[in-house]
């Protein structure tokens, strides 16, 4: 009638092995970044890359520690930039969710048309950029690593599906017990859907975090610039020595340049917290990438 | 209470859509967005007979119809091996596999790339000469390059889509398939008769957002894995990273605006249009 046992376990060892296959490939590049930051320079130039480190080292390491100011300040950078933006970008946008939520709320469907619209259209880089520059002159603050993300509308809908996942009843018997909204808010709803906002923030967190943009248009002082912009300049520097194209907006001094497990050092301690951290909240991951994708 | 997220969202969403007239205007920084005269089309006309307009075009559009495409049939590829499998310690263990690329930057990626592709003691260069093959100048030849991107955006999306499908496929109720069972269907019948058919509201809800994106391209890849390097644009220039360049490197705000202006008009059509159609052929699947 089905198929025999010995087929099923067939068509499952080639299903293991495809799929096992594929999660090589997802982590194997992270392992040759992680060997070549741990290998000795010389045997680089000897052997080249390999998966497992030739002649195991730490210097590349010691190497930034001790040589470059540059990789902590960009580490405090980015530390300061992600933790300000996820708790303010948290704050603000669990505000627009809470009424957006609520069926009794006068104003939810044009409030939710203004949000959901950006995602139809946007006015596209130039304008943005001119505003943020010339009108609002963030350039070269701490600010404009944050504030353009503080309100994201896909993070802002999401969280409207968790919270109006909460009965109505619990917000209408505080009201009759005379709470006041912000009272309801700060109470009753945060309170209840900690979950909730763990998942989106670590969303934020990892947007934050690995951010390049914000810094490659909007910082030109090298004291703010966090880690993975200061990654990206110093890959474009190695690429304006070996090709002698001109990129004008690149000021690092070219001397700074660390050689290449120590490049790859920095690669790996910028991806790092992030690598270390997601096993751990992957159950989170999962479920707001499929609230996410519901129709709401 | 909606008060401060609606000010961000209307200073840094809104204000800009209004901005976008700039095309329109001969901007310079200093007489600024107001003060700038008025130009009509020319800074389009100056586009348009670029060489530059068709070669980004071609691009951005090219490589995003190929990653939707190519990635929705992988990803759901994945997502049905992995609804096939019963152990939970592998399933853990391949979703989290699965998911490391979305967790990595670009820039990350890009120095990985670079650790396999350099031409000296890169990986690829390595193993190719283990075998007698000349090694390869990987970032001077344009040629390389379609391959390279499709690679790599399909090694960074796939992961986390076939999350989002295979979540998807948990929530079939499970009595159809046991039903179709009893009735003798064989797995190939299960996926096509129900398992797809199952999916495809959340295919076209996805599908619908992709193709609204799809004069938009992942600046990040087409920026960062070929290092910007110049030799290399005509198979790797796409629309953002132009209006980047123009609007940061050479300082050519006509250009870029007119390319700005472009890609988020056709971009909204899009938009409409995808919606348009899936509303017409089965309202239930539409976004709005």
């Amino acid at each position: 009638m089905i198929e025999n046992q010995a087929r099923r376990r067939f068509k499952n060892s080639v299903i293991h092995l495809i799929l096992f296959a594929f999660s090589l490939l997802c982590i194997i590049p992270i392992v040759v970044v992680a060997s070549i930051a741990f290998s000795s320079e010389s045997s680089l130039n000897d052997v080249g890359y390999t998966l497992v480190p030739s002649d195991p080292s730490i210097t590349a390491f010691r190497y930034i520690l001790k040589n470059s100011n540059q990789i902590l300040r960009a580490y405090g950078v980015s530390l300061a930039n992600t933790s300000l933006g996820t708790i303010s970008s948290l704050f603000v946008i669990s505000l627009l969710a809470f009424p957006l939520s609520r069926r009794d709320y006068r104003l939810r469907k044009p409030l939710a048309f203004f949000v959901f619209f950006t995602l139809l259209f946007n006015g596209g880089l130039v304008p943005w950029y001119i505003l943020i520059s010339k009108y609002l002159h963030l350039k070269d603050t701490i600010f404009v690593l944050f504030v353009p993300y503080l309100v994201i509308p896909w993070f802002v809908l999401l969280l409207r599906t968790f919270f109006s996942q909460i009965p109505m009843s619990i917000f209408e018997s505080a009201k009759i017990d005379g709470a006041s909204e912000f009272a309801i808010y700060s109470r009753i709803l945060m309170p209840l859907s900690k979950p909730a906002l763990a998942t989106v923030g670590l969303f934020i967190t990892l947007n934050y975090w690995n951010d390049w943009w914000l810094p490659l248009l909007y910082i030109d002082n090298e004291a703010l610039i966090p880690l993975p912009a200061l990654l990206s300049r110093m890959m474009m520097n190695i690429t304006y020595l070996t090709t002698q194209m001109t990129n004008s907006f690149i000021q690092i001094d070219i001397s700074n340049i660390p050689k290449e497990s120590a490049r790859m050092a920095m690669a790996l301690l910028a991806a790092g917290p992030m690598l270390f951290v997601f096993p751990f909240f992957q159950k989170y991951f999962v479920r707001g990438l499929t609230a996410g994708s519901l129709k709401g | 209470m909606a008060l401060p997220g609606a000010m961000i969202l209307f200073v840094f969403n809104y204000l800009p859509m209004a901005g976008i007239l700039i095309t329109f205007k001969d901007y310079t920084a200093r007489n600024g967005f107001f003060g700038s005269p008025w130009v009509g089309f020319k800074n389009f006309d100056f586009f348009f007979a670029s060489q530059d307009a068709w070669r980004i075009t071609r691009n951005t559009l090219g490589y995003n119809a190929t990653f939707i495409l190519l990635g929705l049939v992988v990803s759901i590829a994945f997502a049905l091996m992995l609804n096939e499998i019963r152990s939970r310690s592998a399933l853990k263990y391949y979703q989290t596999a699965f998911f490391f690329p979305y967790f990595l930057s670009w820039v990350v990626a890009g120095y990985a790339l670079y650790a396999f592709l350099d031409t000296d003691q890169g990986v690829i260069n390595d193993l190719l000469g283990r075998f007698g093959i000349e090694a390869k100048s990987w970032y001077t030849e344009n040629g390389y390059w379609p391959p390279i991107l499709i690679l790599a955006n399909l090694w960074k999306t796939v992961g986390y889509y076939s999350v989002i499908y295979y979540a998807g496929l948990m929530g079939i109720d499970r009595q159809l398939y046991e039903a179709a069972m009893i009735d003798g269907a064989n797995t190939w019948q299960k996926i096509w008769r129900i398992s797809l058919p199952m999916l495809a509201p959340l295919i076209t809800l996805l599908v619908i957002l992709q193709i609204g994106r799809i004069f938009y391209a992942d600046f990040g890849l087409f920026y960062f894995l070929p290092r910007n390097i110049g030799l290399l644009y005509k198979t790797t220039d796409v629309i953002d990273t132009y209006v980047f360049r123009s609007l940061r490197v050479t300082g050519n705000i006509g250009m870029a605006s007119a390319a700005n202006f472009y890609q988020s008009v056709m971009g909204f059509l899009l938009v409409l249009l995808s919606n348009w159609i899936v509303k017409k052929t089965n309202a239930e699947n539409a976004i709005f």
